[in-house]
């Protein structure tokens, strides 16, 4: 169980894997994510199934070293074991028919959006989407976007590859250009906070896909709360996705940095190993 | 079943306890004073967050103490517990020298021993219908104390019996989760011949007995011993699996389960919804202790982080404000403070936990209720406000309600805050089962003899019925489970034999 089956890297920091578990191939839906933890000692730490083939009895994943858990995982070579993988957690998109879907991945938001962009798709939507990272070698996934995408717009800070410019530049295009029934993001805490400030001016419909802290992904902890709406949910189990425009972003990423400083001092433990 | 009146008045009247009665006179009994628990000095025990506090009793004073047991024609102490364990036959045994019986008549009710004899609220179950505290106000036998010692005792002796299983008949039934309801409805299952396989969302057996009560109240190692025996047992287990996600219940059904019991647990924690709850450094008591007593974060070679707080408030008067309150204290707080509203009188805590809480040098602030947290720039709580309580009328628990004094507010400075205000039932499991009836405070409805729920392979027990209990009311409902479940798929399985 757990076994590494591919491995293919998308640039040196982002990593795509494929895990052996059947039971999670099965059950999972658009949208649901894992907890993985390496080793005796290590940490749990969630990541979205970016795809699966019940088939096989695999599911994929798509991995951006950033700190200590992440270049773990990252550091295992096919036929290396996850020790332990628990899911299919959160709540799965709702996927339906609703006309034009804008669809918005930042940076490594892009594996998460990869399935609910194929789920919309498959259910007859016009979908458009737009993916963006900071420059050229941190876009992912654009092929694979593509197969399930009308249209397809590549945004980077830079300019190294596609238009140069922030993913609400040509989100606001696409937004001038058509009605866009629904949206979606999923990215950095700080991108999704913009994205949305976006799309609320037009009053599209928008969900996120957040990614907060997390320790158990059962609802028991309660590290991953959120304030939606003026009340405070739990990611985990009421989320990951909300409505975008009632999200306070700004509690998000101040969450996000509640353990910068232990984060820190495990990373550089590590890197000296 | 030992409640029977009959049964226990023939175990009563067998030779060798109608001897040792008449060896020492109930004047004489009742003059010993109870038995001192061995503690670890209150100044050593705050460096180790995995020592135990309690050192067990000797032989001697295991001997002495139960010698105190007058072994009662009408033994009331039987009553106050759950699962109604034999009390005064296992202490007569002990007093005998016969310790490994002991330990066996325990376990013909207990699945845990070793477990129940530290974490039991004794003074508000067995011990409080002891015949000292009802009719004599002496201090009770030390029902407690001597199950433990019992139990280690076997541990230690290397010989634990494991009990005699049927033969197997080839029913499969599952658990939802591995607390201590699970694991005794395992326990009697497979004794009953039944393929039992236990499903465990975490990647840890246990439940709360791993996840929650930390390592110096009850170790690690004496819950794993005690999964051994049910592995021994032929127990199955599995981790990382969520029964409802992982696998459906009806994905299981295929797979040949028959009989399900939910004992999932009270695992939402609460907060108290007040301004400023959701800056960093305050947390819920489950993650903190989950990140300290599940991950290990208090250790070099953990990758989890956990806050090590200089200035630690925890919020609530129960086990798990305690628990927490002293693990801060273990992990180097200069202040660690309990902000109960209530008085120490209403207190849930076991009272040991409260005694060794303040041995250590945890400060009690009862009667007092935060009212905001606030925090500095980048987010961290650095300071909370407060306000005194004064107690009006009794409320619906019985206990004086708490009521807010005006202009009392002050403030306090912080830099880790646990909020342990209670758990509300984990809704995962009811949440895949439209059938399956729910109050409306969420927990599992069940016919309260049989524990079955309003699906009828479904029994439940444990916290997921009774919001939030004890390990021995969870361990009884489990057995209470494993009985009916017997009868019902016995039952069925006759009739549709019949019909065939
Ligand atoms: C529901 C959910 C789904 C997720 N899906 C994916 C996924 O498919 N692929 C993936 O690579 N990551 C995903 N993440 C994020 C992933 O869990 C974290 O990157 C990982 O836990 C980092 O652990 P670490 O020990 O490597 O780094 P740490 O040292 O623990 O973290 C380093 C810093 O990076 C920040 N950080 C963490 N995650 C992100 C992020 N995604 N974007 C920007 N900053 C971040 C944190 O705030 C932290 O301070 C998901 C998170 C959630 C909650
Ligand atoms: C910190 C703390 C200290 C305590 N101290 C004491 C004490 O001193 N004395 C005492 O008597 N009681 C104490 N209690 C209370 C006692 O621990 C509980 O009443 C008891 O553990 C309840 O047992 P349970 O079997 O119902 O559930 P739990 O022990 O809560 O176990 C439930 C398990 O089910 C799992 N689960 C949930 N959903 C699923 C699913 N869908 N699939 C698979 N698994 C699932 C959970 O992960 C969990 O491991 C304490 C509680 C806490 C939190
Ligand atoms: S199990 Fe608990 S209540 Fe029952 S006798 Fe033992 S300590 Fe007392
Ligand atoms: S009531 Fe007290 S003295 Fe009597 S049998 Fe029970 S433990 Fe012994
Ligand atoms: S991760 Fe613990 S409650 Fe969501």
């Amino acid at each position: 169980m757990n076994r590494i089956v591919e491995k293919e890297y998308f640039s040196d920091k982002v990593i795509r894997l494929v895990v052996e578990n059947p039971k999670i191939a099965r059950s999972r839906k658009a949208g649901n994510f894992v907890i993985l933890k390496i080793g005796e000692k290590g940490e749990r730490f969630p990541l979205t199934i970016a795809d699966a083939d019940p088939v096989k009895g695999t599911i994929t994943l798509v991995v951006q070293i950033v700190g200590v858990s992440s270049a773990k995982l990252a550091a295992l070579e096919i036929g290396d074991s996850i020790t332990d993988l628990v899911g299919p957690l959160g709540k799965p998109t709702d996927i339906e028919l609703k006309g034009t879907i804008l669809a918005c991945g930042g940076g490594v938001g892009v594996a998460p959006l990869l399935p609910i962009v194929e789920a919309f798709k498959k259910a007859g939507n016009r979908v458009i989407s737009v993916i963006a990272a900071r420059s050229r070698d941190l876009i992912i996934l654009e092929d694979q976007i593509r197969r399930w995408s009308d249209e397809v717009i590549v945004m980077t800070d830079d300019g190294s590859y596609g238009r140069q410019g922030l993913i609400t530049a040509g989100m606001e295009e696409v937004i001038q250009r058509e009605k866009i029934d629904e949206c979606i993001v999923i990215g950095p805490a700080i991108m999704m906070k913009f994205a949305s400030l976006t799309t609320r001016k037009y009053a599209i419909p928008t969900q996120a896909s957040l990614n907060s802290i997390m320790v158990d992904g059962t609802g028991m902890c309660g590290a991953c709360r959120v304030t939606v709406g003026g009340k405070t949910r739990f990611t985990c189990v009421d989320g990951p996705e909300f409505d975008a425009h009632e999200i306070n972003f700004d509690e998000m990423l101040m969450r996000l940095g509640g353990y910068r400083a232990e984060e820190v001092i495990a990373n550089s433990k590590y890197n000296q190993k | 079943m030992s409640l029977d009146p009959e049964y226990l008045k023939s175990e009563r009247s067998q030779e060798w306890r109608a001897t040792l009665r008449s060896k020492t006179k109930n004047k004489e009994r009742t003059v010993i004073p109870r038995v001192h628990m061995p503690e670890q000095a209150p100044e050593i025990r705050v460096k180790y967050q995995d020592r135990e506090v309690n050192l067990g009793i000797t032989s001697e004073q295991a001997a002495l103490e139960a010698s105190r047991c007058m072994d009662c024609v009408t033994p009331t102490c039987i009553e106050g517990c759950p699962v109604n364990i034999n009390i005064p036959k296992f202490i007569k045994l002990i007093e005998n020298g016969d310790v490994l019986g002991a330990a066996a008549t325990l376990k013909e009710t207990n699945a845990l021993p070793a477990v129940c004899g530290r974490v039991c609220p004794q003074e508000k179950q067995c011990e409080s219908k002891c015949f000292y505290v009802e009719k004599m106000n002496l201090e009770s036998v030390a029902i407690g104390h001597l199950e433990r010692f019992a139990a280690d005792f076997e541990r230690a002796s290397g010989t634990s019996n494991i009990p005699k299983t049927a033969a197997p008949n080839g029913i499969r039934v599952a658990t939802v989760g591995s607390g201590p309801a699970a694991l005794s409805f395992a326990g009697d299952m497979v004794k009953n011949g039944y393929d039992v396989t236990v499903f465990e969302a975490l990647h840890e057996i246990g439940g709360v007995l791993k996840y929650g009560i930390p390592e110096f109240r009850l170790p690690n190692a004496i819950v794993d011993f005690e999964l051994d025996n049910l592995k021994k047992m032929g127990v199955k287990f599995e981790t990382n699996f969520i029964v409802g996600r992982t696998a459906s219940f009806d994905d299981l059904r295929e797979e040949g389960y028959q009989g399900f019991f939910l004992g999932s647990g009270a695992g939402l924690p609460r907060f108290m919804d007040i301004p400023g709850e959701n800056f960093n450094g305050i947390l819920s008591s489950n993650e903190y202790l989950t990140r300290v007593n599940l991950m290990g974060a208090n250790s070099e070679s953990s990758d989890t982080p956990v806050i090590l707080g200089k200035r630690v408030a925890v919020i609530g008067g129960g086990n798990t404000a305690m628990d927490s309150v002293r693990t801060a204290l273990r992990l180097g707080a200069d202040r660690a403070m309990i902000i109960y509203r209530r008085s120490e009188a209403e207190m849930p805590a076991r009272i040991e936990e409260v005694k060794h809480a303040k041995e250590e040098g945890v400060e009690f602030m009862n009667l007092c209720n935060p009212l905001e947290y606030f925090a500095d720039e980048k987010g961290m709580v650095n300071r909370m406000q407060l306000n005194r309580m004064g107690l009006g009328e009794p409320d619906a628990s019985g206990r004086r309600r708490p009521v807010p004094i005006d202009g009392s507010e002050f403030e306090l400075e912080v830099d880790l805050v646990i909020v342990a205000v209670g758990v509300s039932p984990n809704p995962l499991v009811p949440s895949c089962l439209p059938d399956l009836k729910v109050s409306k405070w969420g927990t599992i409805v069940v016919d309260e003899d049989k524990m079955q729920s309003s699906i009828d392979e479904m029994f439940a027990g444990g916290d997921i019925v009774r919001g939030g209990a004890t390990v021995i009311l969870a361990m009884g409902d489990g057995r209470k489970a494993a009985e009916n479940m017997h009868i019902y798929l016995q039952n069925k399985i006759s009739n549709t034999t019949k019909l065939n």
